[in-house]
């Protein structure tokens, strides 16, 4: 089965560089770029609900023709939206060189509809939030974090902020086995031809860290990309942030949910807190 | 597991909430009717069901669906009830829990798909119609006043929701109670309340084990009873998470809907209820009034239980004809109307199985009785209609020496009389062929068949050459996977 870049497109203001980086990955890496629009016709919240508490004759039937009108009427409209929004997603891709983007439009939940498209992805591109998400709050999108965690593909998770050509990619590495193979599956993969890779380890300057660093920036090396090696000491997020900051990173790489789920829910979890603070795009790998 | 937490908990909080309230507020007159039917006090109803409300909303599979004291299951312990009283009701209970959870463990749900929609019809109608009979022994030898009350009842609650703004705000069998009572406590008038059937709860539930001998004894007596509970039980709970699913389009996992409920009646027993199981009617009033997750059906058996305690005085003042009334609604709202209508355009067999299922639970007072008549005589209909897709036809290969038979079709128990019947024994032939290559063996007696079609073709002295039994016999074994692949489908029916 094909390998495709998908984008992930809503309404929100994010599917604009979704799609942008979406087209600049399907190039980089010779893959064929698919836009998916997940229509979800079952919103959670229920409006307008009849508190009645009455049964009437036929009520069982009544009710569930009432509830599948709405539900019609809803899906059409979102449907007709979602056709609008992958036409623009494909014609914006067709003018950054991308001609032959596939427009795919699926009934279902949007985690539920990138589940089933697993095997067919090679990259995900999806927007920090979705169209419903609020947006002034710093929150990540309710959808993204369960993505993050059901996908075991490669997500590029994009702000609102406009596209800029990929120059400078820098890569947390902290030596756990999570990040040796993110960094083993960036050397094999073409997507940063051509881009300065620092990878950065933060912690204490011991022999130990060098020497897994080392490591790291020689098979990135050997791989053909210019990378080199940084260790700074300091709190894991607010030096990574210093650092991207300082260099003028584009994309920031990181391994995704180190710790279980257990560890997450009573002390949280640096994956989401950098996603969340996050202004550049963050490549995350499982 | 934060995100999952919100997602299945409060992605419709307030919707759920509403919901969980105006259900509550249903309940408390069903749960008290169904104590009544059972012959045991209102608390047990009361009790059972905040329990059972309670613990589903937790242990459940399907989401928004409402489980609490139901009429199916009163109406078959009220034997034990009588012969035995309540201490044995309530280790029936706990027995019923534990085999539902044996029944979730098993997987016995993935059997619902043997239960077809006309017997799901027949239950649904004969419960309906059991409901409103277990309320005629109110509204026989009483005063004109119960049939008056009774009646404006009705009337409040067909025609409340029609009432602009407030209609569709206040549930109307909420307001058809409060106004009777009202009515009756302004009068005076000498009429049967629920303070005249038993105790009402005035304390929070305890936990307490059943005071019975833990013996073979106490396992006979319960035993048959807990065996039906938990199949009603079960039986109507997947009905109803079916419905639930449909309305709201939703996927559930019924069999942990089955341990759900093994669970939830284990703690129901354990804390002086009665076994229930899964509503019909409350689950859709609960859909309908915007109830999605696990919150509305929380938030119906916390709220049935506050209001319950803290209005015990009030609501042994409610007269029994506000609750008959509130039941007739019940037992018109599960009745499908529709059934009766598509009686002219179904065919006689299919109605036959709804007819039977409806019949014989009235008629014994036990639905699992009722839907087994009713699965039985769909699958026999069913054989009977797939045993007709046989024809045998035959040339003669050779002008009185040879014949060839040509078999197409399904050959089971039900078809093989008439498998037998098609060859002519009395035709003189030196040999006869039959090819079977596109005829199906499914069991042993279509192998059986054609074994005595063979040997009198022998007595007659034919020789005997069969064509493709292989192909025609591959269908016996067990397991004969052709699922998804059209090739095999293609090959078998041929």
């Amino acid at each position: 089965m094909t390998e495709h870049v998908v984008a992930a497109i809503d309404g929100s203001s994010f599917s604009a560089s979704v799609c942008d980086y979406a087209a600049w990955a399907s190039r980089m890496l010779a893959a064929p770029l698919m836009f998916l629009h997940a229509v979800d016709n079952h919103p959670p919240t229920v409006e307008d609900p009849d508190l009645s508490g009455s049964l009437r004759l036929g009520a069982r039937e009544t009710l569930l023709n009432e509830l599948a009108e709405l539900d019609e009427k809803r899906a059409r409209i979102n449907r007709e939206q979602g056709r609008l929004m992958l036409d623009e997603a494909c014609r914006r891709a067709g003018d950054k060189g991308v001609s032959d983007a596939r427009p795919r439009q699926r009934n279902g939940t949007l985690v539920d509809t990138l589940a089933e498209y697993e095997s067919q992805t090679r990259l995900l591109v999806l927007g920090k939030r979705g169209e419903n998400a609020d947006q002034a709050s710093g929150h990540l999108g309710s959808n993204l974090e369960r993505v993050v965690r059901e996908l075991r593909r490669p997500i590029l998770m994009v702000p609102r902020t406009g596209f800029k050509t990929p120059e400078n990619v820098m890569i947390a590495f902290d030596g756990s086995k999570t990040a040796r193979k993110g960094v083993e599956m960036l050397a094999k993969s073409p997507l940063f031809q051509g881009v300065a890779c620092h990878v950065v380890s933060v912690g204490a300057d011991t022999a130990e860290h060098r020497m897994a660093l080392a490591w790291a920036v020689d098979l990135l090396q050997q791989a053909g990309l210019h990378a080199e090696g940084t260790i700074r000491a300091g709190e894991v997020e607010a030096t990574l942030h210093a650092f991207e900051a300082d260099n003028n990173i584009d994309i920031t790489v990181m391994g995704a949910y180190g710790h279980s789920r257990i560890r997450h829910f009573l002390v949280g979890s640096t994956t989401t807190s950098m996603l969340r603070n996050a202004h550049v795009p963050a490549l995350i790998l499982r | 597991m934060i995100e999952s937490f919100k997602q299945t908990w409060l992605s419709n909080l307030k919707a759920d909430v509403l919901s969980g309230i105006v259900v509550a507020l249903a309940l408390i007159p069903e749960a008290i009717a169904f104590s009544i039917i059972a012959g045991v006090d209102p608390k047990v109803g009361l009790y059972a069901s905040f329990a059972i409300c309670v613990i589903i909303a937790f242990a459940g599979g399907r989401s928004g669906m409402i489980s609490a004291a139901t009429g199916a299951m009163a109406l078959l312990m009220v034997t034990l009830v009588k012969e035995h009283g309540l201490e044995y009701l309530l280790a029936a209970t706990l027995l019923t829990g534990v085999l539902q959870i044996l029944a979730g463990y098993l997987r016995l749900a993935d059997l619902m798909r043997f239960v077809s929609r006309s017997v799901v019809t027949g239950f649904v109608n004969a419960l309906a119609i059991l409901i409103f009979m277990a309320q005629l022994p109110e509204l026989t030898g009483v005063t004109w006043h119960v049939y008056a009350m009774t009646a404006a009842g009705l009337a409040i609650i067909y025609g409340f929701p029609y009432l602009p703004r407030v209609g569709t705000s206040i549930p109307s069998p909420l307001v058809c109670i409060l106004v009777l009572t009202a009515v009756y406590l302004a009068t005076g008038m000498d009429i049967r309340t629920v303070g005249d059937m038993g105790e009402l709860p005035d304390s929070l539930p305890v936990f307490l084990w059943p005071d019975v001998p833990l013996d073979l004894e106490t396992l006979r007596i319960i035993f048959p009873y807990s065996l039906m509970l938990a199949v009603v039980g079960l039986l109507e709970s997947m009905m109803t998470a079916t419905i639930v699913d449909d309305l709201t389009d939703t996927p559930s996992d019924k069999n942990r809907e089955c341990k759900g409920q093994g669970i939830a009646n284990l703690g129901a027993g354990l804390l002086g209820g009665m076994a229930g199981c899964a509503m019909i009617g409350q689950s859709v009033i609960n859909v309908k009034s915007g109830g999605r997750q696990r919150t509305s059906t929380l938030v119906a058996g916390i709220g049935l239980l506050l209001l319950v305690v803290f209005l015990s005085d009030f609501v042994s003042l409610i007269p029994m004809a506000a609750l008959v009334a509130v039941m007739i609604m019940v037992s018109v709202g599960t009745f499908s109307w529709e059934s009766i209508r598509d009686l002219r355009k179904h065919p006689m067999s299919t109605n036959m199985v709804m007819l039977a299922t409806v019949a014989v639970t009235v008629f014994t007072h036990n639905l699992a009785l009722g839907v087994f008549v009713g699965v039985l005589l769909a699958a026999m209909n069913f054989a009977n209609k797939v045993g007709n897709i046989l024809y045998i036809g035959s040339h003669e290969v050779e002008a009185g020496r040879a014949r060839e038979y040509q078999v197409v079709g399904q050959v089971f128990f039900a078809s093989c009389e008439r498998f037998g019947a098609a060859f002519d024994f009395k035709e003189s032939v030196d040999e006869v062929t039959i090819d079977l290559s596109r005829a199906h063996f499914w069991d042993i007696s279509a192998v059986q068949a054609l074994d005595r079609v063979v040997i009198k073709f022998r007595r007659e002295g034919t020789r005997v050459n069969l064509v493709g039994l292989n192909e025609a016999s591959a269908t016996i074994v067990d397991r004969y996977a052709i699922h998804n692949d059209a090739e095999a489908v293609e090959k078998l029916m041929g």
